[in-house]
């Protein structure tokens, strides 16, 4: 066995040194009542070619975007990732390291989780990072929690034109935390600030996306100002591939931002894992869950990082702790990290704007009517196809097409929604094939 | 710089390792030295807020070191009137000095403020010495 | 070494994007972006460098021996790495229709039915994100369960051991439920008489990991499942140590409900760092109903979702789990087949050969084999010579080994938690064993060193309290503090948890 570095010397030698006979014998506290006696009931053991042709011949029962001109997004999205993310995730030292509770062992992961923290907060506009949740949708459960300590109230506000995704895990949690969930409808494919202030008293947060599900941009600094006046703590999901063209949640008003960062610097990997990111204003740090990495010096007085403010984890105040969450997402938040690095804040903007102006140029030439005409949107948008959506999902995709995502999978009254995706990946070229696709 | 250890023996103690200096109708809490010295260098002092009432045996606040974080258990009930900013600010204070500029709250005593069965000092330094 | 953004330079760019003529339509100016973000503004080659730099600067498995206790740090297979970056897993969208994602679709139901198999227990979701997301779920499962029964307000508390990852009562306050601790007996087992008070018609469940974090298995376990059982409650075990026991014992047959899976830990995914995990979770039949939504299901020769769960306690996370994960485990489950066992038959020889080897130097907590991982005491070392677990810890490091678990779990005094993992050559376990008993030795006649350790590593002990009190938690660009002005003594973390 492969992995395995023992030889039969070896076993016998060990075995000798602790004074048993048999291997066997190590399992002697087991109770006889709970033994396994017969042999796991598992497929042959495979060669390594085998185990590569068996998953390269399920790999190819994938339809993925190197197959399929693709204009899905909601949620996750084809993102252009450069060379540079994948040649630093393959270095060993990163891939096989342990969260790194022992400094002195660790400064390299600890100094990149530090510099991530930062790219976090510049994106965001905010004072503090943690070093990274699960995904965009748990980080909207955690910001709950958060609020909940914070104001002491018991419910919580989210907007129905935050991804449908998040909604429904913030529902999952919320019992378990004694929250009520409530929702406020969208007007025109936007939140009414007004409507959202109302909902807001009483609540802990309110939880706006920018741009939201539908693509749209939203009216955020007024709902941002609308709850700060009800009391409850503005909560931004925001998109981080926008945030060089649109401001950033922490100079308008919002307590904590989130978002799912699978868009800056991972690939799409059928959901997951990706990174969810969270980054607060500073009187919010002590109630932050997840790692933090801070600065300090050693012995020498040399600068050096470390795990920071550990008390508000679970190894420290266990069942007051400011969540459970140990292993987050490390690896992939350091491929955010290098993909930001790479692009730099001119190679950010620049993306936001091309994504926009592909978009645009979709919008034009395929000349359906919008869902939301008076709305102002980033790199998605919604069009009615005049039929059913996956009727015309299923034509496209026939001609090698993804036209993007029948909105009524998730919203009534919305039979022939498509939302359709236009990221730097795509080529004026490939908007025409799409225009072409969706006229037949 | 951590003070010596002593137990001053005009204060009175709890199980918890909290100490109170009875005054009239006042009292000054604080930890005591066998607290401070388990917990290491506080890093963080959580303080009620000024006016909020404290109840004999339960929580009204918190003290964090690095490696842990501690319920701050009141020995008497009352009224907190004022807390100590010097700590607040500098939490390091409660290792120099825990039992002066270290102290944590004053309140004002509740007419049933239940500090009957409070440890005086040898009692304390006896318990200590089970720790 | 320089942080990224003091490697920054004005006008410096490594990102290209393809030429684009198409005018960008406006944004209203109040959502406009108006300042920059301070990202880093570097070239392709500075930034190689950098993150080389960053990764010689951290210790891996790759790198050397790594005996965090609880953590299996076991070799991480290279095939793994490369099946996960096939376009086809790779670049698949996770709202792809379901006829073009079959073989993601099947690599899932496959792993679900070999961890059913491994846990003996039907029914398994892949969807949480990590040990703790399963943990938290699985309690989400007990609280609907009893809610469909009418029971949901009489129940509402949990026991835990006192050997208890903190994972374990932080889950159990998310979840809404109040922790009811139990203690451990002289064999390291949970104390019977002391649970048996404990466990009535309030009682929702137990979270025991088997073996515990002691390294110990469980005598009593069949009479703590009848305890359980009997008062109408579940049992929950937490899957940290399963590589313990793969194929040896399962969960399902010592009487657990609900079982969750460390993929990072049992099944070979990366550490990456800190993350990322999967805490996928396998339960009996009653509990199915309640499982996370979708389910994927068989139909004849095809793959595909179920969303019609009308009793599912919802979504934990977004999408179906993290997917690279699976690709990963499964092929690392593939490579053994049945012979599975010998994973954890190794697993446990190499922990008895380092604890025969050790256990005379340190204090020896529980006199018993132990399973996959044990627990020393430096205390002796501590009261003759002052020299503490954490000192131990660091002296290892100029040894090239990366230090065990110190001060967990928390009822013996100046822990070390040791688990070497079965992918450990006998000569690392010796060099580990020589090194060891050569600090045992130092304690006595070269305090000074160990007090001083680490004397290899790019910094010295770190001064984590002024790293509390001062709270730099990002690059402040001009404002940034110089924190050597201040004096650098190092006072270091106790109780540092490495589990």
């Amino acid at each position: 066995m492969s992995f395995l570095s023992l030889t039969e010397r070896d076993r016998e030698e060990m075995l000798a040194a602790i004074g048993v006979d048999a291997i066997d014998d190590l399992f002697r506290d087991i109770p006889p009542g709970v033994r396994f006696d017969r042999e796991l009931d598992l497929e042959p053991a495979l060669a390594e070619q085998e185990i590569v042709a068996h998953l390269e011949e399920l790999a190819a029962r994938n339809v993925d975007t190197g197959r399929e001109l693709s204009f899905l997004g909601a949620g996750i999205y084809d993102h252009y990732v450069p060379a540079v993310v994948d040649a630093v995730l393959q270095r060993g030292e990163l891939l096989t390291a342990y969260t790194p509770y022992q400094a002195e062992m660790s400064q390299g992961v600890l100094q990149a989780i530090f510099e991530y923290q930062t790219a976090i907060c510049e994106l965001t506009g905010m004072d503090v990072s943690n070093a990274s949740g699960y995904d965009g949708t748990t980080v909207a459960a955690d910001a709950c929690y958060v609020a909940k300590h914070v104001t002491g109230r018991a419910r919580v506000v989210l907007a129905e034109t935050l991804s449908p995704q998040v909604r429904q895990v913030v529902k999952t949690y919320a019992p378990g935390f004694g929250l009520e969930v409530v929702e406020v409808p969208h007007r025109d494919g936007v939140t009414d600030p007004d409507e959202l202030g109302e909902a807001a008293r009483d609540a802990a947060c309110v939880i706006f996306q920018q741009p939201n599900f539908f693509g749209c941009l939203e009216p955020a600094p007024d709902l941002a100002a609308a709850a700060n006046e009800a009391g409850a703590l503005p909560v931004a999901h925001v998109d981080p591939v926008s945030l060089g063209v649109l401001e950033a949640p922490g100079a308008y008003g919002c307590a904590l931002a989130i978002g799912e960062g699978q868009a800056a610097g991972n690939y799409q990997s059928y959901g997951g894992p990706h990174y969810g990111f969270m980054a607060a204003r500073s009187d919010y740090v002590r109630r932050m869950p997840g790692r933090i990495v801070g600065e300090t010096t050693d012995v020498e007085g040399r600068r050096a990082y470390v795990l920071t403010l550990q008390t508000r984890e679970q190894h420290i105040r266990r069942e007051k702790a400011t969540s459970n969450i140990t292993t987050n997402q490390t690896l992939l938040a350091l491929a955010g990290l290098v993909h930001l690095s790479w692009l730099g804040p001119q190679g950010l903007r620049e993306q936001g704007e091309t994504c926009m102006a592909l978009a645009e140029y979709a919008k034009e030439r395929l000349g359906l009517p919008p869902l939301f005409p008076d709305q102002a949107t980033f790199k998605e948008f919604a069009i009615r196809v005049g039929r059913p959506a996956e009727e015309a999902i299923r034509t496209a995709r026939e001609q090698g097409v993804h036209p993007g995502y029948a909105l009524r999978r998730d919203y009534a009254g919305m039979e022939d929604a498509l939302l359709v995706c236009v990221t730097e990946k795509r080529t004026q070229k490939d908007i025409d094939r799409l225009v072409e696709v969706l006229a037949a | 710089m951590a003070a010596a250890e002593s137990y001053p023996d005009e204060l009175r103690y709890n199980a918890e390792h909290d100490w109170a200096r009875i005054e009239g109708g006042e009292a000054t809490l604080g930890i005591t030295w066998f607290a401070q010295d388990s917990l290491g260098d506080l890093v963080h002092f959580e303080p009620p807020e000024d006016g909020a009432e404290v109840t004999k045996g339960s929580s009204y606040g918190e003290v964090e070191s690095v490696k842990a974080v501690s319920d701050l258990i009141s020995p008497l009930s009352g009224t907190v009137v004022e807390v100590n900013a010097k700590v607040v600010a500098e939490p390091e204070t409660v290792n120099e000095d825990p039992y002066g500029e270290g102290w944590l709250v004053r309140i004002s005593l509740a007419d049933d403020s239940g500090g009957g069965d409070l440890m005086d000092a040898t009692a304390y330094r006896a318990f200590v010495a089970e720790q | 070494m320089k942080l990224i953004y003091e490697r920054s330079q004005e006008g410096r760019r490594a990102s290209s994007l393809p030429a684009n003529s198409l005018p960008v339509p406006d944004i209203p100016d109040e959502l406009r972006r108006d300042q920059p973000p301070r990202l880093p503004e570097i070239s392709e080659p500075e930034l190689v460098r950098h993150f080389t730099h960053i990764s010689t600067r951290t210790f891996g498995v790759d790198t050397g021996f790594y005996p965090l206790g609880s953590c299996t740090m076991k070799h991480n297979p290279r095939v793994n790495e490369r099946v996960v970056n096939l376009p086809g897993f790779r670049d698949l969208h996770p709202l792809q229709e379901e006829d073009g994602a079959q073989g993601a679709l099947e690599v899932m139901w496959r792993l679900q039915e070999i961890l059913a198999e491994v846990a003996g227990l039907p029914a398994v979701s892949l969807q949480p994100a990590a040990g703790s997301q399963g943990e938290l779920t699985g309690l989400m499962l007990m609280r609907a369960y009893f809610a469909d029964r009418g029971e949901a307000d009489a129940r509402t508390k949990i026991v835990i051991p006192d050997t208890a990852h903190g994972t374990n009562p932080a889950s159990v306050t998310m979840a809404g439920y109040e922790v009811t601790p139990v203690q451990t007996d002289p064999r390291g087992n949970i104390d019977v008489d002391d649970l048996r008070g404990k466990v009535d018609e309030h009682t929702a469940g137990l979270m025991l990991t088997n073996p515990s974090t002691l390294g110990l298995f469980d005598e009593n376990i069949e009479e703590i499942t009848q305890i359980f059982h009997g008062a109408g409650a579940l049992m929950y075990y937490d899957g940290a140590n399963l590589n313990a026991v793969c194929g040896i014992s399962r969960p399902g047959d010592m009487g657990f409900d609900i079982v969750h899976f460390n993929l990072h830990k049992t099944f070979s995914q990366p550490h990456g760092g800190g993350g990322p995990g999967g805490g996928p979770i396998a339960v009996r039949e009653h509990l199915e109903p309640f499982l996370p939504v979708p389910a994927v299901v068989r139909d004849g020769d095809a793959f595909r979702f179920d969303f019609d769960r009308p009793k599912t306690i919802g979504k934990v996370r977004g999408y179906y789990g993290p997917f690279g994960v699976f690709v990963r485990s499964y092929a690392y489950i593939r490579a053994y087949g049945p012979a599975l066992r010998e994973m954890s038959e190794v697993a446990v020889l190499n922990a008895n050969y380092l604890l025969a080897r050790l256990k005379k130097a340190f204090e020896l907590p529980f006199d018993r084999l132990c399973m996959h991982e044990f627990v020393l005491s430096a205390r002796p070392l501590k009261r003759e010579h002052g020299i503490t677990a954490l000192d131990v810890a660091k002296r290892l490091m100029d040894y090239d080994f990366h230090p065990p678990t110190v001060y967990f779990p928390l009822i013996v005094p100046e822990a070390l938690m040791i688990e070497p993992t079965e992918t450990e050559a006998k000569e690392t376990l010796d060099e580990f064993v020589d090194a060891m008993l050569e600090i045992v030795r130092d304690a006595a006649e070269r305090p000074e060193l160990l007090k001083e350790a680490p004397h290899d590593r790019p910094v010295g002990r770190v001064d984590e309290v002024k790293a509390a009190k001062r709270a730099v938690v990002r690059y402040l660009f001009e404002d940034h503090p110089d924190l050597s002005e201040e004096t650098g003594q190092a006072r270091q973390l106790e109780a540092q948890k490495g589990a």
